[in-house]
């Protein structure tokens, strides 16, 4: 960036051999590598003019150290031409398309004109078009069987894969060496090459065939120094040998004169080691083994695939300045902070450069070293040098030289901005910035609200810190992408930050109706969400002074908030009665003051939109948002741990008279199965249109169990303590569901996989416990006991049969969405909306004219609504619009 | 007494605006605004401040909208189901849902796994169940097999004997002797014939040489044929939705139903893309992309922003036809070699490139991911135009 300098364009083109001799150091002669010193030698493929192997030693080439120096190609003078396998499809097309005798296009010249032309006008503007009359062209050609030039009549040419080519000629089949092909491809004349739509300045199409064989420099293939002292070489230098060592013997037949058949099998075999060293997976031909037997990693496999070059090294590349450990919770910390542990702020540097007002401050963490926190790692001299300050003997002296200009690498320290990364990183909220607080420990430290976008928990997750090192990456990160103002997700307009599990059982106890907080609790609370103001008046002054949790929310809530809304316990009455809810799950803010109503779920939960927490971040921003979470979100917690909260066995108890209730509602429905079993034994069950009478008799029976548990679960609901801890996580929507509450209380249900019956497992039955063809709901998978109850050994064999259906969905489904969303990403990533407000490619190619035809940006949107129309009349008319 | 102003006047005032709001605002303001009383300067203070409001929400220029699409829709799809499940209402057959039907989509795969239309009815035909049905005959394909009873081939003398079913007939509305005429158009038939027996035993006879393994084939066939409805519509289900009967298909053949009387073809839609595209234009594929996405994610209970799912419809249809998610579509033909050879078949791009001279202009993100530059997105995207040299020729 700095730099100035920029590629502008890239051009792809094939070597030709006049350019591989060109751009060679030194022509391969010999196969042999080393000598009995273990020095290069000469001419042999580890010469040292194809680049140094060692650190210190200077390239006789370039004269630069290693680390400048990046290797020089040589080359190999191939004793008879061989075929390149990449290009070996577009060499059998063009000797298809091109006559045998004259080299000419097989298209007759007048079209050949209008082609030209045409060709011409389509590559100025339409390249695509261009492309499919090249294809066109080829066709036509390939097809003429009589020269239209000079009438020569063409044969079928056949491609043995992978790269032998025969000519059906009337007097027999006849083989084409590449000398031949190359000759043949070699008249082809330019104008005739370009309709085809290959290059013929870049790549002519004799160039796919090779004379001279181009050798890689050293750096692209690196021996290692095994601990024994012995060299190992690099697959491609295996290779490489191999090529040199057959041409070689080709070389020395040929000019001993050796018979054709052994010159041919010899060119055979060079042919077979140019192919594996360009492929090594090559359809047809074996591949190239090491002597270990595993197979060598030659030039394409060496780039392709998901560890190759490309996107293993190009697409995404490794960095320095980051760190990762493991992630533990702190709900003290601000959601816009990330707590990082002392030993790794000591490691992670950065640069800062020497001020008038900084210096006083950056001699002292010289002085400090790398030792002490804060303190300092290197120091860049104006003139480039570095400074490692762990050499330095006296880091006062050298604190004391510093001077403007100089730059000091010092220490993280708090405040300091930084990246944050969970993986897999699905959306853009998946790398926020933080604001580093250092603290002692070995984990980073999170706020739990931020655990939603990174979809983390704390069961051993493990996440990615960087520091970005410029000017500009910093104030980019701090602007665009902390904690705060991600807060809004552009997946849906809503927030993805919020309250969640023990912040909504918290925050819904501490508003019911029922919480009365003396004196010294409510400073309690006030004081963990730095309240520092006067406390507010009682609500009830006699016979003691209480607060109410409402009152002690309305302080935090900004004074021109007026909002309503349904909270989560809501019952869903068929006539709301609203501010007078009985269940006090009407939620009312009037100027601030949360006047009924219990804060749940949709009131401050994350991933809910149309929440009081998201009206508070539309309408007053993000810090008010920020400061709300921080502060009241403790308040919320510190109030549990006041109350106390956790979960026994009791609060799945249900009495006597219920289970009976319970029992019963299940009889009656093992009764129903058994006749509707019996029915179809009889064959008077009535099928369903369309469904085969066994699965018509299943659908039936799982109607009918299905129904049973949702009755027995209601019946234990019925029995249930409302205001037990675990129902109140349900209702609150902090975790848990009825569902699970009626599974662990009542019965457990149908186990299903894939969404039937268990049937499998032996012949016609599923378990040896059972008769064969038992149709029963016990003998194909019903639990009839509940999780408290506990589960006899047959019925938890179903549960876990069912269970691990889920653990295979789960893994089947990653790997499917994740290739789906890759394709996605790359199909879409290079849409942009341009300052006229259109979406175009970044080549300029229009999508859209409006993003999203009315140009909102769904982060900035209402939950998908350009603009809260009712806020605005509300805003305007005050109160008077409240009809 | 402050004035208030008529609806006609608000609309009217609304109306102005139209050229500078969207449309979906203007309808929102004339329907909250016709219920409020309101003076012209209140009104007209609403209507700046909704007008401050949408230009605040507008997106930004550089703003990468194609990577948070594709965020936005592959992020919550983790978390979709991966099996078939019955349709909603339907439990006569499985429809494709969840994930799988996603992919689906965004392959833009040729027939979908399961075909299916909804077929809207016109007004004679839709409040009224039997009307309802006549039309599902209509579609419904029948073939000889649907109405047989049994079959039996006679070795002997080289025929089948195909014993109809009385009560299938009936219910399609099927006539023995349409059957028969049927079979006599086909092949290598010699004669056909009601048995004396029984008004619903056919006796077909073949042409002498017939043999054994041919017999075989020539009655697979002749149970195979259809007698009536539209070809690929395998079965036809009456539903009542809301006020009106609707007709849900298993199978699709979009131009066949629309011209079938009594089908309301304006409303009428199928889940196969490429037959809308073919069918109604690449207008309504992308409406037809939309809604199918938007279905889904709506099934699993997903919130995703429509905005999202437009793009992703709109890149797939913008060059006039269905060009699928993937390396055969819209990644396969990107201006950049480089892109192309990171995405998939790295090896193959790269030598086509050699071959033609392709020249990569480097326009793209991966390209320049791939260079090391910085990326023309968001603040990537800026460049400073600096006059050198004019301040001193002031």
């Amino acid at each position: 960036m700095s730099t100035g300098k920029k590629i502008k364009a890239i051009k792809f083109g094939i070597l030709s051999p006049e350019d591989i001799r060109r751009i060679s150091v030194t022509t391969i002669i010999t196969s042999d590598t080393y000598d009995e010193d273990g020095m290069p030698i000469e001419g042999g493929l580890m010469d040292r003019r194809l680049g140094i192997l060692e650190p210190g030693q200077r390239c006789p080439i370039c004269g630069n150290f290693m680390s400048e120096c990046p290797g020089h190609f040589g080359h190999l003078e191939l004793a008879r031409p061989v075929v390149h396998v990449g290009f070996i499809k577009i060499i059998h097309n063009l000797l298809r398309a091109v006559c045998r005798s004259c080299g000419r296009l097989l298209i007759n010249p007048r079209s050949m004109k209008r082609y030209l032309k045409l060709l011409k006008k389509l590559e100025e503007n339409w390249p695509v078009l261009a492309e499919r009359l090249n294809v066109h062209i080829l066709k036509k050609a390939m097809k003429t069987m009589t020269c239209p030039h000079c009438g020569e009549r063409q044969y079928k040419i056949r491609l043995e894969k992978p790269t032998t080519f025969y000519e059906e000629r009337k007097e027999g089949i006849v083989r084409l060496t590449p000398i031949e092909v190359r000759s043949r491809l070699e008249k082809i004349p330019d104008e005739d090459v370009k309709l085809v739509g290959i290059d013929p300045d870049h790549s002519r199409p004799e160039w796919m065939i090779l004379t001279v064989l181009p050798v890689p420099p050293i750096a692209v293939r690196p021996s290692i120094l095994l601990e024994s002292g012995v060299r190992a070489e690099d697959d491609l230098t295996h290779k490489l040998v191999d090529i040199v060592r057959i041409n070689e013997r080709l070389k020395e037949n040929i000019e001993a004169g050796a018979p054709q058949l052994i010159i041919e099998d010899l060119w055979e075999l060079l042919q077979y080691h140019v192919t594996t060293y360009f492929d090594n997976e090559v359809p047809g031909i074996p591949p190239a083994k090491h002597r270990s037997g595993r197979p060598l990693r030659t030039l394409a496999q060496r780039l392709k695939g998901k560890e190759g070059r490309f996107r293993g090294h190009l697409s995404g590349k490794r960095v320095d300045f980051s760190a990762r450990t493991v992630i533990s919770p702190d709900p003290n910390l601000s959601i816009n902070e990330v707590g990082v542990p002392l030993d790794i702020a000591k490691i992670l540097t950065i640069p800062e450069r020497v001020a008038p007002w900084n210096i006083e401050e950056l001699r002292r963490y010289v002085v400090n070293g790398p030792e002490k926190w804060p303190g300092a790692n290197y120091i860049v001299r104006p003139d480039g040098r570095r400074v490692d300050l762990r050499f330095v003997k006296d880091r006062k002296a050298l604190a004391e030289t510093l001077a403007p200009g100089f730059v000091v690498e010092r220490h993280l320290k708090d405040g300091d901005i930084v990246l944050f990364n969970r993986q897999p990183s699905l959306h853009r909220m998946s790398i926020m910035a933080h604001a580093v607080k250092v603290l002692p420990g070995r984990t980073f430290r999170l706020n739990l609200t931020v655990c939603p976008p990174y979809n983390a928990d704390f069961d051993g997750d493990e996440m990615n810190l960087h520091v970005p090192q410029t000017e500009e990456a910093r104030a980019e990160a701090r602007i665009l992408m902390l904690v705060q103002n991600q807060i809004l997700s552009p997946r849906y307009g809503g927030p993805i930050i919020g309250g969640l599990q023990d912040y909504i059982s918290g925050a819904y106890l501490l508003t019911s109706k029922a919480t009365l907080l003396e004196k010294r609790l409510a400073s309690d609370l006030l004081a963990t969400a730095k309240y520092d103001d006067a406390l507010p008046e009682p609500v009830i002054l006699s016979p003691k002074v209480y607060w109410t949790g409402k009152q002690l929310i309305s302080l935090f809530l900004p004074p021109k908030l007026n909002y309503s809304l349904k909270a989560n316990i809501c019952q869903k009455c068929a006539v709301c009665v609203k501010e007078q809810c009985p269940h006090d799950a009407f939620v009312v803010i009037r100027r601030g003051r949360l006047l009924a109503g219990v804060f749940d779920k949709k009131s401050i939960g994350a991933q809910v939109p149309e929440s009081v927490l998201h009206r508070i971040i539309k309408d007053f921003g993000t810090d008010a948002a920020r400061i709300f979470i921080d502060n009241t979100f403790r308040m919320f917690t510190c109030f549990l741990e006041y109350r106390g909260f956790t979960m026994t066995l009791d609060d799945v108890e249900v009495p006597a008279e219920a289970t009976m209730r319970i029992r019963e509602i299940l009889e009656d429905a093992y009764d129903r199965v058994a006749k509707l079993i019996d029915a179809y034994k009889k064959g008077e069950l009535e099928p369903i249109p369309g469904r085969t009478l066994e699965e018509t008799l299943e659908m039936r029976i799982m109607e009918v169990l299905a129904e049973a548990r949702d009755s027995a679960g209601e019946v234990a609901a019925e029995y249930l303590y409302k205001f037990n801890n675990a129902y109140i996580m349900a209702r609150a929507g902090a975790r848990g569901n009825i569902l699970n509450l009626t599974q662990m209380a009542a019965t457990l249900g149908q186990q299903s996989v894939r969404g039937q019956r268990i049937t499998r497992g032996y012949k016609d039955r599923t378990l040896p416990h059972f008769k064969p063809g038992d149709l029963s709901a016990a003998a194909r998978g019903f639990v009839e006991r509940s999780f408290k109850d506990g589960l006899n050994p047959i019925e938890m064999f179903f549960h876990a049969a069912g269970g691990r259906e889920g653990l295979v969905d789960t893994a089947v489904r990653t790997s499917q969405s994740g290739y789906m969303q890759r394709r996605l990403i790359n199909a879409l990533q290079d849409i942009r909306v341009e300052y006229d407000g259109t979406v175009r490619l970044t080549t300029g190619d229009i999508v859209q004219f409006a993003y999203g035809e009315d140009g909102v940006d769904p982060a900035k949107s209402d939950h998908g609504k350009p603009v809260n129309i009712d806020k605005v009349i509300e805003r305007v008319l005050g109160h008077k619009a409240v009809i | 007494m402050p004035k208030y102003l008529s609806l006609e006047e608000k609309s009217a005032i609304i109306e102005k605006y139209a050229n500078i709001l969207p449309l979906s605002i203007i309808e929102e303001l004339k329907e909250k605004i016709s219920k409020i009383e309101i003076t012209m300067e209140d009104l007209e203070r609403i209507l700046q401040e909704v007008i401050r409001e949408y230009w605040s929400s507008l997106v930004e220029p550089g703003e990468p909208v194609g990577t948070v699409a594709a965020q936005s829709i592959g992020e919550p799809s983790t978390q979709m189901t991966l099996r078939t499940f019955h349709y909603a209402g339907v439990r006569e057959f499985n429809v494709t849902l969840g994930l799988p039907r996603l992919i689906e989509i965004v392959d833009a795969r040729r027939t979908p796994s399961t075909p299916m239309m909804t077929v809207y009815l016109d007004e004679e035909h839709r409040h009224d169940k039997d009307k309802a049905i006549s039309i599902a005959r209509k579609i419904e394909m029948t073939t000889i097999e649907n109405v047989t009873k049994s079959v039996d081939v006679d070795l002997f003398t080289s025929s089948i004997i195909i014993e109809l079913d009385s009560e299938m007939l009936e219910d399609k509305g099927i006539e023995v002797d349409k059957i028969l005429r049927n079979i006599l158009k086909m092949k290598r038939v010699k004669n056909a014939k009601i048995d004396e027996d029984s008004p619903y035993i056919i006796r077909v006879e073949f042409e002498e040489d017939v043999e054994l393994g041919e017999l075989q084939r020539l009655r697979d066939k002749i149970l195979a044929s259809k007698i009536k409805g539209i070809k690929g519509v395998r079965r036809v289900i009456v539903q009542k939705r809301r006020d009106e009967y609707v007709l849900v298909t298993d199978g699709s053949n979009l131009a066949a139903v629309m011209k079938i009387k009594g089908v309301d073809y304006t409303r009428t839609v199928s889940n196969n893309i490429h037959e809308i595209e073919e069918v109604l234009g690449i207008e309504a594929a992308r409406m037809a992309i939309i809604n199918e996405i938007q279905q889904v994610l709506e099934d699993q209970g997903l919130d995703v922003d429509i905005r999202h799912v437009m793009l992703v419809a709109d890149i797939m249809t913008r060059t006039g036809s269905i060009k699928q998610i993937g390396r055969h579509g819209v990644s396969g033909e990107k201006e950049s070699v480089l892109a192309r050879a990171a995405f998939e078949v790295t090896i193959r791009h790269l030598l086509e490139a050699a071959a033609k001279g392709e020249i990569d202009y480097l326009r793209g993100i991966t390209e320049n991911v791939i260079v090391g530059q910085v990326i023309p997105l968001g603040t990537g995207m800026v460049d400073l135009y600096m006059r050198i040299g004019r301040r001193g020729e002031k």
